[in-house]
């Protein structure tokens, strides 16, 4: 595939890229353009939570107890943060792991001489890292989800339960679709090898993938850490 | 080599296939893509123009009884969405589409499956919302759709389940063409294309992307939290449960104050190529013209709460909105000034486009005067929700979007068809349309200030309102008629209007160099651009001498795009015997928008309780998606060369 199919015919210059008037790969544009709508869709789901913040008319709440009347039951504050922590560690080591995969395979054609250059340079391995890592993160997601259902924390219990499940699940199904995306990337590498011309393929991957790990860096600082 | 165009050429396929209706299913040419958003568009401008020919007849005097309140209510909802997000933003697309590659030189956009994608979602997407109103469940609650109001318990029934689900729709489309059109502008422009040279619509539209990436997305969610309340019991629009009455206003109109800077800036691009052409001088204050656009994208995102000013925000909000919004006043005012002076000392030329392009000027001035008198919130109180208001918007949406519009497809037609319009019929078309429009929505600043409130079904006598909805309600009849003049001279002049020679109007950007219509290549060879004007730099140097010329830009892009200086091209040949591989048309992006709506339907089935259908329904739907997204993605764009 070529950096603008419908300028293909012009003669390639001397990267071997065909003309585009920045130099730059029209996918990796487009990813940007799309990346900054997707900041635009987080932060009305941040900017709503925020405003809903403490305006819960009954409990489980994120970081108080709730005690009758205003709920049955005594509850405890319903975010565990040294779990989220944790799942927020595997998130962001998923982007080194991002980050080695996109090197592994644009040097893929380097030389390897040491043991540690064929570990760093395995593009299939720092794939599947970054996929398990994701995948990981969505575990510790699905694991919070139900416990705070049992909990008595639902999508519809009350305005946090609403803003809070909405938002770290539209986070959520974005990682997911990444996992999928890395997942069908490393397949490609399984089936014929990804060679340093596919590097823009994995770099687009790659920015989306760090967006999202951004994205979470600002949840569990808003959502968790600030009280 | 002379070409007379006798029946449009679109691009072709491999096999030489020209026309029939598989080459328009599988095509993936923006210029074809350009033609079936114009069609569409057309078709549901009509069917709005139909919506308010009803309300004006409902209208038209006191206690009328021609329909009923919930019709009513279905009939303006229909009229706001229909003309808003299915005619004028896709007439808008038709011109990015078709003009935008050529204007900057280009053989298309950066994404031609992509593109081909948007246009079949806003296809589906749009029969999608209006085909409710034939059995009575279209959307009912104002094309703004006010929450609590538009919560399940307040308007049961599918109505409203219709409008969010195809806005939702639209705005996959508008957000798709957006990535597209910025890679394409940033990316493919010809050598020594550089931004200040671009012409003025391709920059308005470059402005439009950026205001379409970053406000669909807040309607994306206010959509989303009304989905998932009406659909899944959440609790973000529930005042009970602690809501905010307002959050809804507030996401919408974040969004909905740079979409109506979305309808306007193409109409403001199309009047910019239209003025100076037919002034035969440049325009007046290019880089002010760029730059007030940039600001009014800009500062478009900071008004949004003047659309609050009666519900309650306070003292300083209203203030600081009131101070933005008569600050938007300005870069707008500045491009009627330099539209005004670009005439002046000109040699005037009134095609039908110059006058609907001067029509333009005068009727968004109105407009905009009562735009800014809505900027003080102590005046807009009177004024909110009466029909002064709907002067206003009226004023800048038709006197100011259509009239653009208009202008661009009389301008722009024999490019696209490779005929002329019929001038004649377009005065009539003109004259009409300016006298119409007037009748129709000048007398709403009356009845407005009076007190006629807005969305109401009827009235009583003798509230002073029955003269102006008389003189409304004619005015909009005789829009009828002067719309079915241009209906008539659109599609007459497409098989029997005057063969159109490559540059009409003597213009000065490059998509005038090449054939009328384009080949299917656009450009045999890319051209070396060293001004703004580069086909007068040709033709009438003396225009063009004030501004810089100069080799900026070249450089080693010469030889990388194998570009050759300006040129006019009049052949017409085929890309095979050029050497110019093109995309292979395919069939992939119009079945990923079939799926699309296929699993969108399904979500109705289940505000039905019909889980099966609502489930067979999403699985199918996911399934095509995924399935051709796949195969789309694995497929190349162009076969190997």
């Amino acid at each position: 595939m070529s950096a603008s199919p419908a300028l293909d015919h012009i003669e390639a210059g001397p990267h071997g890229h065909h003309y585009t008037t920045t130099g730059l790969d029209s996918r990796k544009i487009a990813v940007w353009a799309f990346i900054g709508s997707e900041c635009m869709l987080f932060a009305s789901l941040i900017s709503t939570y925020l405003i809903y913040k403490g305006r819960s008319v009954v409990g489980p709440f994120p970081h108080e107890p709730c005690s009758p009347p205003v709920c049955a039951t005594a509850l405890k504050p319903i975010l565990n943060i040294p779990v989220t922590s944790a799942s927020t560690f595997v998130l962001l080591m998923s982007s080194l792991a991002m980050v080695l995969a996109l090197a592994a395979v644009e040097n893929r054609n380097l030389p390897k001489y040491t043991l540690g250059d064929r570990i760093l340079g395995s593009s299939k391995l720092w794939l599947w890292m970054t996929c398990i890592l994701g995948a990981t993160f969505l575990g510790f997601q699905s694991y919070e989800f139900t416990s705070f259902v049992h909990e008595g924390l639902s999508i519809r219990t009350n305005l946090f339960g609403s803003s809070f499940f909405t938002l770290t699940g539209f986070h959520g199904a974005h990682v997911t679709v990444g996992v999928i995306w890395l997942g069908t990337l490393l397949a490609i590498d399984y089936k014929r090898g990804l060679e340093p011309g596919d590097a823009i393929n994995v770099d687009i991957a790659a920015l989306y993938w760090h967006f999202v790990d951004v994205v979470w860096i600002a949840i569990f600082t808003l959502v968790y850490l600030i009280k | 080599m002379a070409t007379v165009a006798v029946s449009p050429t679109y691009a072709g396929t491999e096999s030489g296939e020209h026309t029939g209706l598989w080459s328009w299913l599988t095509t993936v040419d923006h210029k074809r893509i350009g033609v079936l958003y114009l069609y569409t568009s057309l078709f549901f401008f009509l069917f709005g123009g139909l919506e308010a020919v009803i309300i004006r007849a409902q209208l038209m005097g006191p206690n009328k009884t021609l329909v009923s309140a919930e019709m009513f209510n279905q009939l303006f909802t229909m009229h706001g969405t229909t003309m808003v997000f299915l005619a004028i933003m896709p007439l808008s697309a038709a011109f990015f589409n078709f003009l935008i590659p050529l204007q900057i030189g280009a053989r298309d956009v950066a994404f031609p499956r992509l593109n081909a994608f948007s246009y079949w979602v806003y296809l589906f997407g749009g029969l999608f919302i209006t085909l409710p109103i034939f059995f009575n469940a279209a959307p009912d609650g104002g094309w703004f759709g006010y929450a609590p109001l538009t919560t399940r318990q307040f308007s049961p029934g599918l109505h409203i389940d219709f409008w969010v689900l195809g806005i939702q729709i639209l705005g996959i489309s508008s957000l798709a063409a957006a990535f597209n059109f910025i890679t394409t502008i940033v990316n493919m422009r010809a050598p020594g294309m550089n931004l200040m040279r671009m012409p003025m619509f391709t920059w308005m539209s470059f402005v439009v992307q950026f205001l379409v990436v970053l406000a669909f997305p807040v309607i994306t969610i206010a959509l989303f939290f009304l989905q998932f309340d009406r659909f899944f019991g959440t609790n973000f629009y529930e005042i009970g449960a602690g809501g905010d009455p307002l959050l809804w206003q507030h996401l919408f109109w974040i969004f909905g104050h740079p979409e109506v800077y979305i309808l306007i800036l193409p109409a403001f691009g199309l009047v910019s190529e239209v003025l100076p052409t037919n002034s035969k001088k440049p325009l007046f204050g290019y880089p002010v013209m760029v730059y007030s656009g940039i600001l009014i994208g800009f500062l478009g995102f900071g008004v949004w709460a003047h659309h609050m000013f009666s519900v309650g925000m306070g003292p300083i909000a209203d203030t600081v909105f009131g101070l933005t919004t008569l600050l938007i006043g300005i870069p707008t005012g500045v491009k009627i000034f330099n539209w005004i002076f670009t005439m002046w000392g000109g040699s005037i030329r009134f095609t039908t486009a110059m006058k609907f392009a001067i029509g333009l000027v005068a009727l968004f001035t109105i407009g905009g005067i009562s735009g800014v008198s809505h900027a003080a919130p102590p005046a807009d109180l009177q004024q909110t929700d009466t029909y002064y208001i709907v002067a206003h918007f009226h004023y800048v949406l038709f006197g100011g979007s259509i009239m653009g519009i208009f202008a661009g497809i009389y301008h722009y037609f024999p490019k696209m068809f490779g005929r002329m319009m019929s001038e004649k019929l377009g005065n009539w078309h003109f004259w009409l349309n300016f006298i119409a429009m007037n009748l129709t929505f000048f007398p709403m600043h009356f009845s407005g200030l009076l007190g006629m409130p807005r969305r109401i079904y009827t009235y009583d006598a003798g509230q002073g309102w029955d003269t102006f909805n008389l003189i409304s309600s004619i005015g909009a009849f005789m829009l009828v008629l002067s719309t079915a003049i241009f209906v008539w001279n659109f599609f007459r002049s497409k098989t029997h209007g005057a063969p159109a020679p490559d540059n009409p109007w003597d213009a000065a950007t490059l998509e005038w160099s090449i054939p009328s219509p384009p080949p299917e290549y656009n450009f045999a060879e890319i051209p070396l651009v060293e001004s703004r004007y580069p086909l007068w730099d040709l033709t009438h140097p003396e225009r063009t001498s004030e501004i810089p010329h100069t080799h900026e830009g070249w450089g080693d892009q010469e030889k990388a795009a194998d570009a050759k200086p300006v040129h006019i091209e009049r052949d017409r040949r085929s890309a095979k015997e050029l050497g110019i591989p093109m995309p292979t048309p395919t069939i992939k992006p119009l079945f990923v928008a079939a799926g699309i709506i296929v699993m969108l339907s399904g979500l109705i089935f289940i505000h039905k309780d019909n889980k099966t259908a609502a489930f067979s329904l999403i699985a199918i739907g996911a399934a095509m998606i995924i399935g051709f997204i796949y195969a789309w993605v694995t497929t190349p764009l162009e076969p190997e060369h």
